[in-house]
């Protein structure tokens, strides 16, 4: 099998600087394209200002670049309204944000809040504290065998005191790929919130906010080729005004009085102190890259990754593979090799160039429910190539020898 | 492996360190220890147990269970090995011994096997694994000193 590289890894500077490396862990973060890098160089050697704060030409250069950049990436994802992005440090600030001002506004006692066994921490562990600070009852959806949401149970789950429903995309830990419109309509039904973690969809996906029927979507930038300490929050627009700000400072106001205070307009209502503009220049460089690429085609190139790699480490023996059939499956292969733990399995093929991800993926409830401590997670993303997979499984037969031949 | 692993490597992975990995001595609980503690590295999710059985001042029975990597397992059980028989002042004094070494910074005197975790000094990520173990049965030391003591495995809400 010869499955090339959809971007060249000549446009990836840290990936053109190591030939020999085979950089399996994008669902942690990506390589940067220089055109990422150009971008946020430029910002700083012709536009920088503080934006929305002078009225000189220089700040308005800047106020420009972050609103043009804000247009951008709204476009990318779907939204027709960029106002209604708003910019955080990343998908876990997005949904601390929403736990925090729209669950302390909105969530009370005997109420409840319902989350899934395939969560990241970050869209768990905010629901969770929200619901221990209320006193609301705090559910999660178990999966089928196949590692999936039970949309079964989730329709018995999400009762009429239901006030929302937090669940990912893709599960970054094994992959699955949630029906995001079905749970969507679960929550919908009973008037609760629908809010979707994006972290692992947005660089992998079209996510088409406006159509994808969700309140809430939170992403992340430096998961799909932009600089880390960016992201973003799209919420639909009535939501958005009716809850109350979430960190208080400057460009987030409108009248500060002596003893009260009005709130600027969206997105400002949600984005106090100044902004991090070289994020989402970068960002927008970075959404710029995709979109020339076509999210199709990366989609199409991970699914072609993935599925190869599957199809070779089934054969490894002792290689179990997590997660749902590959045709559900985002851009990630998540599996043990028999009494060899992932740690040591990652240092061992980190000898051979191969950077991969090992441990429980920030997904604690999940591994519970799998009943494994720890798994190793090989993700793909448009620079790789079928040769990283063949370096990957080979080295793991390697590795897997090597342990069983200790006396 | 493909290539040579490179001698860094091999030193970390020695055949010894491999073998307790995979027949880890003491593995087992003991209902009737002085004490008991849990070693947690949040950053993995591995764990272990270590139980403590006193005489007095002296380690009369020790042992693990739990889950980790080989170079945690392997330590832990070395470890049950070593302080075996030991009063609380050499087991304590054997874990600086072997912080030190694992964290190269100085110690390593009286380890006899444990230098085969030597290695673990080039791989500052893995020192948490080698010590795991190690930093419950200080604790778990210090508890038998002070009498029963419970060491919740699960955060309360």
């Amino acid at each position: 099998m010869n499955i090339k590289p959809l971007a060249p890894r000549a446009d990836f500077p840290l990936l053109a600087g190591d030939p020999k490396l085979h950089y399996l862990d994008s669902a942690a973060t990506t390589q940067k394209p220089q055109a990422v890098l150009d971008a946020i160089s430029g910002y700083y050697e012709r536009d920088n200002a503080n934006p929305h704060r002078g009225a000189y030409t220089l700040s308005a250069a800047a106020t420009e670049a972050y609103q043009t950049a804000r247009d951008s990436i709204a476009r990318f994802l779907g939204a027709a309204d960029p106002d209604t992005l708003i910019f955080t440090r990343g998908t876990t600030e997005s949904l601390n944000l929403l736990a925090t001002a729209w669950g302390h506004a909105n969530v009370k006692k005997d109420d409840r809040i319902v989350v899934t066994r395939l969560e990241h921490h970050a869209n768990f562990v905010p629901w969770q504290q929200l619901a221990l600070a209320t006193g609301a009852e705090f559910r999660i959806c178990e999966l089928t065998a196949e590692g999936e949401i039970d949309l079964a149970k989730l329709s018995e789950l999400v009762t009429k005191n239901t006030k929302v429903v937090a669940f990912g995309h893709v599960s970054n830990a094994i992959g699955t790929v949630n029906p995001v419109a079905e749970i969507a309509a679960i929550a919908h039904r009973v008037g609760a919130l629908a809010v979707c973690d994006g972290a692992q969809g947005a660089p992998h996906l079209t996510v088409g906010f406006d159509s994808l029927s969700v309140d809430a979507y939170a992403f992340s930038g430096h998961k799909m080729l932009g600089p880390m300490g960016i992201g973003g929050l799209i919420a639909k627009r009535d939501l958005l005004e009716s809850m109350p700000p979430y960190q208080m400072g400057g460009d987030m106001i409108a009248l500060v009085g002596d003893n009260a205070t009005t709130w600027n307009v969206l997105p400002h209502k949600f984005e106090a102190g100044t902004p991090n503009v070289e994020g989402a220049v970068g960002l927008a460089a970075a959404v710029g890259y995709l979109e020339s690429l076509g999210m199709d085609k990366v989609h199409a190139h991970e699914s072609a990754l993935v599925r190869y790699a599957t199809e070779r480490l089934s054969a490894v023996e002792d290689v179990t593979l997590l997660g749902p059939p590959t045709e559900r499956r985002g851009g990630l292969v998540s599996f043990t090799l028999r009494d060899v733990h992932p740690h040591d399995l990652s240092q061992l093929l980190d000898a051979e160039n191969i950077a991969v991800r090992a441990g429980h993926h920030c997904a604690q409830p999940l591994m519970r429910a799998l009943g494994v401590n720890a798994t190793t997670r090989a993700s793909f993303y448009v620079y790789n190539d079928s040769s990283d997979v063949d370096a990957l499984v080979s080295a793991v037969a390697h590795v897997r020898e090597r342990f069983a031949a200790t006396v | 492996m493909t290539g040579p692993m490179s001698a860094d490597l091999e030193e970390l992975y020695q055949s010894i360190i491999l073998d307790h990995n995979r027949r880890p001595q003491n593995f087992r609980a003991m209902p009737e220890a002085s004490a008991h503690a849990d070693g947690l590295n949040p950053m993995c999710g591995d764990q272990f147990t270590v139980w403590l059985k006193m005489n007095g001042d002296v380690v009369e029975d020790v042992s693990f269970q739990g889950s980790g990597c080989a170079i945690s397992k392997a330590s832990a059980s070395l470890m049950t090995q070593a302080v075996k028989g030991k009063t609380k002042a050499a087991a304590e004094k054997l874990f600086d011994s072997f912080h030190g070494l694992v964290t190269g910074h100085g110690g390593g005197e009286d380890l006899g096997r444990l230098k085969a975790f030597s290695g673990v000094s080039r791989f500052p990520l893995r020192v948490k694994c080698a010590t795991l173990a190690w930093h419950a049965m200080r604790s778990a030391l210090d508890d038998a000193a002070k009498g029963p003591a419970s060491n919740p495995t699960e955060p309360q809400a």
